[in-house]
């Protein structure tokens, strides 16, 4: 039984060949690498590459630098998720609406979305060095050291960066789901005498809640992610670490340092976190 | 009745603009001037400043032309992909009833919350050790051959046809490739451009994925490239950031001038129709 159209089988072959041989291969890869001591050889070579239980699993949760990761990932959801949701929510309401150069500001604001990381770190690095413009312009209350390379601030700038970033494609979520809010709930907000405050909290905050959910999602789904901002922006996640994220210690520990089995436990830790993280998410913002 | 359009709105509105689109500016400008000037009064352009120098210092490091076709390859592979492939996965999700349809849609919404990252040493391990695609273009496109997002949207779009077409043309006995291409395709082509516009962005802008498989200068995209100027031999140019900011307007440029020429269809509800599921 191969169901009324069985045409759609092959129709879709080669997309579920592709997430086979993409997703759901190097999945089961990654796990089995991760109970053994997995290191490079050379291609073709026998090698014994033995068991180890759980041992990776053990030195993942006792590394220090796979520790400060998280943390460091944990400081990054702090300060990006209610930037974002607060920024975004607010630029898509002020946006919704019949305003002169429209379409000007929205483009302005999908930009730093749309253009590539590499580019606009190089602005940001300029920008926030020792004697870039910021540092200039805050004179001596500028940072000792500097931003980049000061521990305590090197993360909340990676943090900044990549909400202004994404900042563009979370407004264009809001300006979605704001056209979901029925209309006639600001008017009879505006019937009741409520101020244009008081229905936003309580007509579209409550509103466009399922599209919350998401933005939320997608950052915790952006901080496992981060890679690009550490290395190019604090040099490799400096300084001593304090910027690193998880993907970054991932590839210092599986590519540089070859401890392979080592990195694809990182790996599996993080896909289990953010799985679990989505559907804790799920539970906390889509009841109604 | 709609209320009128309060001043503090569109203040609002133009400081965040200011925001957005200053670093651009900046970037700019760094990349025109012949001595880097971060005092404020450099972020205005000072006309005895100002050299296409920095666009010739970059090209002599990185060499622009072989990196901006790199970025072009690996990025017409994407799509192509994604465009041959998506539109028929997205097309059989939407109309077709078959064995393991759900399943599919569901491993579908499923790739788009486990990032890709996390799986990038086991594909190393594949795609470099195993089949020895390193340093390759279809090694640096196999693991984004076909955007999961665009097949979403592709989906969405079909289902959204009237049902009454397509009864009509399987009544004339007309194949489901041919409906595919010659009714449903050319009442979707909205769908298309936004959905290439937003695979574009992947590839092109990608930096942990080819900077961990090419190893040869002559293979690698722009952006790569240019994070290795940026990681290390930044501190030998005469003027390492106005060199930098000349090759980052040369990474950013393409796909700005694409997003503005296309802005229509970079829209609320073409996005939103991908994210209400």
């Amino acid at each position: 039984m191969l169901g009324r159209q069985p045409i759609g089988i092959a129709f879709v072959a080669p997309y579920a060949v592709f997430l086979a041989a993409v997703f759901a291969y190097p999945l089961g890869i990654a796990v089995y690498m991760s109970f053994y001591d997995w290191f490079f050889a050379a291609p073709g070579a026998v090698v014994d590459r033995p068991f180890v239980g759980f041992s990776n699993y053990v030195a993942v949760f006792s590394d220090p630098a796979v520790l400060r990761s998280f943390l460091n990932i944990a400081i990054f959801l702090v300060i990006n998720v209610p930037l974002t949701v607060g920024l975004s929510l607010g630029l898509a309401s002020a946006l919704n609406a019949a305003i002169p150069l429209r379409t000007f500001f929205r483009v302005s604001f999908y930009v730093p979305y749309v253009t590539a990381s590499v580019a606009v770190v190089g602005v940001w690095f300029f920008l926030f060095s020792s004697d870039g413009l910021v540092n200039e312009v805050l004179g001596d209350l500028a940072p000792d050291p500097s931003w980049l390379v000061n521990s305590t601030w090197a993360m909340p700038v990676i943090a900044v960066f990549v909400t202004w970033k994404q900042l563009g494609f979370f407004i264009l979520l809001y300006l979605a789901a704001l056209q979901n809010v029925p209309k006639e709930l600001y008017e009879s907000a505006a019937v009741d005498g409520a101020s244009r405050l008081r229905s936003f909290w309580t007509v579209t905050v409550p509103g466009v809640r399922p599209a919350t959910t998401l933005v939320v999602l997608l950052a915790t789904i952006t901080g496992a992610n981060l890679f690009t901002e550490p290395y190019l922006l604090t040099n490799g996640g400096g300084p001593d670490g304090a910027s690193a994220s998880p993907v970054l210690v991932m590839y210092q520990r599986g590519i540089q340092q070859g401890q392979a089995g080592l990195a694809a436990a990182i790996g599996i830790v993080l896909v289990i976190g953010v799985l679990i993280i989505s559907l804790i998410n799920r539970k906390l913002l889509e009841r109604d | 009745m709609p209320r009128k359009v309060h001043p503090l709105r569109i203040l609002a509105l133009a400081v965040g603009a200011l925001i957005f689109l200053f670093p651009f500016y900046y970037m700019l400008i760094g990349s025109l001037q012949s001595e880097p000037d971060s005092s404020p009064a450099g972020a205005l352009p000072n006309p005895g400043n100002l050299t296409g120098g920095n666009y010739a210092d970059i090209d002599e490091r990185i060499d622009l032309g072989t990196t901006l076709v790199n970025s072009g390859i690996f990025t017409g592979g994407v799509l192509l992909g994604t465009v041959v492939f998506g539109v028929l996965a997205g097309y059989a999700l939407a109309r077709l009833h078959f064995r393991g349809r759900s399943l599919l849609f569901n491993l579908m919404l499923l790739v788009q919350v486990i990032p890709f990252q996390l799986l990038t040493i086991p594909l190393y391990v594949l795609i470099v050790r195993t089949y020895g695609l390193g340093d390759s273009y279809l090694g640096m496109i196999l693991p984004f051959a076909i955007n999961s997002t665009a097949v979403f949207v592709f989906r969405q779009y079909f289902l959204q046809l009237p049902r009454e077409l397509f009864e009509a043309a399987q009544v004339d006995g007309a194949s489901e490739l041919a409906i595919l291409f010659r009714i449903a395709l050319p009442l979707v082509k909205p769908a298309l451009l936004t959905a290439v516009l937003l695979t574009f962005i992947g590839p092109w802008n990608e930096f942990l994925w080819p900077f961990l498989i090419t190893k040869q200068a002559d293979m690698q995209p722009l952006a790569v490239a240019l994070a290795n100027y940026m990681s290390n031999v930044a501190a030998r140019a005469t003027n390492p950031f106005g060199a930098l900011l000349a090759g980052a307007c040369v990474l950013a440029a393409p796909v700005i001038v694409l997003f503005v020429i296309f802005q229509r269809h970079f829209v609320a509800t073409n996005l939103g129709s991908s994210v209400k599921g």
